[in-house]
């Protein structure tokens, strides 16, 4: 079943406040097998997923929308960073959802989600095109 | 590193084994089983467990940061996911490439344009990375 067209332009609620320690940087670095930054404080590229993904899960299980988590593929993403994350950051994202286009079968859904401190500091902005297949009753 | 246009970074090689996927799994909050089940991967069509397009893109940046060595001067960064990586249940995994060049540079950022790959597929599309010179 195709999404809604009026959700184009929606923006959702913040998430919760998400403190980001040194271990969580340090676990997240390890994982990607990459050497720790020099300060031990700074997040990598790719980081500001762990908070952004909050709310892309926030979207694919609002039951309002009727998005099916396994009919879900992360279609691109791309990150414009005012600077990078660092330990201590207490960070919220805030999801719009920009575009909404169906197309053989398929919702692509343009997604920006703006990371920023909980005092206004924009940090970073992770756009992410979600594609949704259709159910076999479409 | 300074950058000029043209110049041709130093390639990077990274193994892909299935511990890794769990150990980005865990870190990163994403447990879709499609990237640790043989038998969910498959019944939606995969021919097995894949990489998360986001580990994958995690290496790109990877190999973008040893080329920088400093990740303050990161402007943007971000990929199209093309080809699953599929990551066999052994000891030895798979290996990705990343390859990566300076398109241009021009008043004070240089652009840099990534090819990522495993084994002949293209595993991500349009991958560009902004920093500043």
């Amino acid at each position: 079943m195709a999404l809604d067209p009026s959700l184009s332009g929606r923006t959702f609620p913040p998430t919760s406040p998400y403190v980001v320690s040194h271990e969580k940087i340090a676990e997240f670095t390890q994982a990607i097998g990459a050497v720790p930054f020099e300060n031990g404080e700074t997040a990598p590229p790719t980081f500001p997923i762990v908070v952004a993904f909050a709310a892309m899960t926030a979207l694919m299980n609002d039951p309002e929308l009727g998005i099916e988590l396994h009919r879900v593929v992360h279609g691109d993403q791309r990150f414009e960073q005012s600077r990078p994350i660092r330990a201590g950051d207490e960070l919220v994202a805030t999801l719009t959802i920009d575009t909404l286009r169906a197309a053989a079968g398929m919702d692509m859904i343009g997604t920006r989600t703006e990371v920023a401190t909980t005092s206004g500091e924009p940090v970073v902005t992770a756009y992410a095109t979600l594609v949704h297949r259709a159910g076999g009753d479409a | 590193m300074n950058f000029e246009e043209g110049q041709v970074l130093e390639p990077q090689t990274y193994t892909v084994t299935r511990t890794d996927l769990v150990r980005y799994a865990g870190a990163s909050g994403d447990f879709n089983p499609i990237h640790w089940s043989d038998r969910v991967a498959t019944s939606v069509g995969l021919p097995g467990v894949i990489a998360h397009g986001m580990y994958t893109l995690a290496l790109a940046g990877r190999a973008l940061t040893t080329w920088l060595d400093d990740p303050e001067r990161v402007v943007s960064f971000g990929a199209r996911f093309t080809k699953p990586v599929v990551v066999p249940d052994d000891d030895n995994g798979v290996e990705v490439e990343v390859t990566g060049s300076v398109s241009s540079v021009d008043d004070g950022i240089a652009t840099l344009t990534l090819n990522v790959t495993c084994g002949d597929a293209k595993v991500l599309g349009m991958s560009k990375a902004t920093v500043r010179c």
